[in-house]
């Protein structure tokens, strides 16, 4: 690189060769740090940090059907895994059952295939759910009725529900910007996303409702301050659908996620999620009125980019993730997920999900950056580039706003826009050169890369129909037809559903069956084809 | 050149697929890109209708192996050209790739395939295949990526 080059950082700050006082001459130390674990939060969300808990360690995981499921989460269990994350596959998801036409080729194949409780009841058998910290899923247009799963799921094996760390993703509306699996319409999505909200603000105070995800954002082509942006408008669409049914902000915002990404730009990921921690802080101050400081400590789930990983020399993919993964501890991560290296080729192999969570507690224990809270807090370079963000992001949530808000820009194409544009433009970068990816565009191998890679059972679709079949004559047809109608009811008389939910999954009712009635109400979600 | 794109079954990753679509748009070839979601019927019909020389399909999702074959199996039964150039992308293992080729895939691009590469080795086999005349009013300049 010669001198006169400039320098940028993946999203195309740019940047000079070093910062000093005279880059920050105006900061106040109070009003844009101040001690971690007090207002606006940027140097983290508590005093000590890591020191007196590390986050959460839970891998993305699942696949064919909930017995080879279960068998993965409990060696992951017990290798210090202390969370877990419940990968569904697409036709769950989307609200289809396994036996369903057309749907054969993709059960169990990007995670595991949950038709019912008693998959539900098979995918937990063995495992003390009170002592994992934290247990998510990738629910999303259907996340009421994960909520219904795992609340008939407790009841009916006498645990008290509040007790588990449930953490349901539940973020519809990135759906349509860019993740794909929707299943109604935005408004009828955003209505469900705001029922499980608020049934939780009432009924099970310790789970976290909602996940909302700039990650999918990022991988879909954003830039930092885009991903944050982007995710803080669709939550501000969710919380104020929650506010307009009078549910209190400290009650159903205290427990709320964003769930990020983590680039292998070190610094400028660092200054992402400190720039996040600030802007929500002060959105739960001034716009939502949020008293409790808990309400303005923005908790941050954290998964290294999958976008990141190359086919080519996939050990260094291992590399990729440590920086990752160290750049979301350096941000102040609470849960952080770290990809395999085999990612590029199939789901990871046990020895592949290994290492990514080796890699975790490498960090954890033996790099000592667990040791300082805010480690990169007052750097000159760390600060400017924190208020950099901090700037693009008010004035992107500002452009949102006065195009009418997050669920108008989604149906109007405006995020699909900017994200293919940010995607194709990444991608001439690394053909043009200008951005180096080793092994890919630099220092090539043209060896074809040999690592074993993992092999999925292509019987898990027939496995799950039989299932189904044997389940359909077993249970009581009656409570389950009167489960249904309730349902029915519930949706046409725009109701909070996860009553009705909780009693049509206690009836053993199939998630087809449910998102069936479902979609006879709302009716289906047509998408974009903006490339 | 006519290129549809397409995402067929449930799969949401369409980065490749629509970076794929405006690398074939500015090397000039009209380009249909069917969203997520497409049915292998539908893959047909709009491949019928619009004369298409190219079928794109991006999978990503581990369902290639029931997908991919049945796209181009609808595709033939609804009289599509039989000189039509079928390509498949996304995370396909080696193992599952001679299966895809006799099924009538024309070639695999995995993650990392290049864009200008993935343009000119369709270029070629369009030309092979058809008629001369929709590469040469292309030209050469446009296939810079």
């Amino acid at each position: 690189m010669s001198a006169g080059e400039k320098h940028k950082t993946l999203s195309g700050y740019e940047l000079k060769s070093y910062y000093g006082p005279s880059d920050i001459e105006d900061f106040d130390y109070n009003q844009k740090l101040g001690k971690p674990g007090a207002y606006p939060f940027t140097r983290g969300i508590r005093e000590n940090m890591y020191r007196d808990s590390l986050w959460v360690m839970g891998q993305y995981s699942g696949f064919a059907s909930a017995e080879e499921a279960n068998e993965r989460y409990r060696y992951l269990i017990e290798q210090g895994q202390t969370g877990f994350s419940i990968a569904l596959d697409l036709p769950t998801q989307m609200g289809i059952d396994s036996d369903s036409q057309g749907v054969e080729g993709e059960v169990g194949k990007v995670g595991v295939a949950v038709n019912s409780l008693a998959d539900i009841e098979t995918l937990f058998k063995g495992i003390q759910l009170e002592k994992v910290r934290q247990i998510r899923t990738t629910a999303n247009a259907n996340s009421i009725i994960m909520l219904g799963f795992y609340v008939a799921f407790a009841r009916k094996h006498g645990i008290d529900p509040n007790k588990i760390g449930f953490f349901l993703q539940n973020d519809c509306l990135k759906e349509y910007i860019c993740r794909g699996t929707y299943i109604f319409p935005p408004s009828a999505g955003l209505k469900l996303s705001a029922d499980v909200i608020e049934y939780a603000a009432k009924h099970l105070p310790n789970w976290t409702p909602i996940a909302v995800s700039g990650y999918h954002i990022r991988e879909a082509g954003a830039t930092a301050a885009q991903e944050i942006a982007f995710t803080m408008s669709n939550m501000i669409a969710y919380l104020d659908a929650a506010k307009g049914r009078g549910v209190d902000i400290d009650a159903c915002a205290r427990n709320i996620y964003f769930f990020l990404a983590a680039q292998v730009d070190f610094l400028e990921e660092v200054a992402k999620f400190r720039a996040a921690r600030r802007v929500f802080a002060k959105l739960m101050r001034e716009r939502y009125s949020a008293q409790d400081p808990e309400t303005q400590r923005l908790k941050i789930f954290v998964y290294t980019s999958g976008s990141a990983l190359t086919a080519e020399q996939p050990l260094n993919n291992i590399v990729r993730v440590t920086l990752e993964t160290m750049a979301a501890v350096a941000g102040g991560c609470q849960t952080l997920a770290s990809s395999s290296f085999d990612e590029a080729f199939s789901l990871p192999t046990e020895e592949a999900v290994t290492v990514a969570l080796r890699t975790q507690q490498i960090v954890a224990y033996e790099s000592g950056i667990t040791q300082t809270v805010d480690l990169m807090g007052g750097s000159y370079a760390c600060e400017v580039l924190t208020d950099k963000i901090e700037e693009e992001i008010w004035n992107i949530l500002a452009e949102i706003e006065k195009r009418g808000g997050a669920v108008k820009c989604i149906e109007e194409g405006f995020f699909h826009r900017h994200l293919s544009d940010g995607a194709y433009r990444f991608q001439k970068s690394v053909e043009d050169g200008e951005r180096v990816i080793v092994g890919v565009n630099k220092f090539r191998d043209e060896k074809e890369p040999e690592i074993p890679t993992f092999k999925l059972s292509n019987e898990t679709g027939k496995k799950q129909s039989e299932k189904l079949a044997r389940l359909k004559e077993s249970r009581d047809n009656v409570r389950v037809q009167r489960a249904l109608g309730a349902v029915r009811r519930a949706a046409q008389n725009d109701d909070n559903m996860g009553d009705v939910m909780v009693e049509a999954c206690s009836a053993y009712a199939t998630m087809g069956e449910i998102c069936d009635v479902l979609k006879e109400v709302y009716g289906k979600y047509t998408p974009l084809k903006i490339y | 050149m006519k290129v549809l794109i397409s995402k067929p079954g449930l799969d949401g990753h369409d980065r490749g697929a629509k970076i794929v679509a405006r690398a074939f748009e500015e090397a000039g070839a009209e380009v249909i890109y069917t969203g997520l979601q497409a049915t292998p019927e539908e893959i047909a019909e709009i491949a019928k209708r619009e004369e298409v020389d190219v079928v794109g399909v991006s999978l990503l999702s581990g369902a290639h192996n029931s997908l991919m074959p049945r796209v181009i199996e609808r595709c033939k039964e609804s009289g599509v050209d039989d000189g039509v150039v079928y390509l498949l992308g996304g995370i396909i293992p080696q193992e599952d790739i001679p299966a895809l080729l006799a099924a009538g895939v024309e070639r695999v691009f995995g993650p990392g395939s290049e864009l200008g590469e993935i343009v000119s080795f369709t270029l070629e086999r369009v030309a092979e295949r058809s008629v001369g005349e929709i590469v040469s009013e292309m030209g050469t300049k446009s296939f810079n990526l």
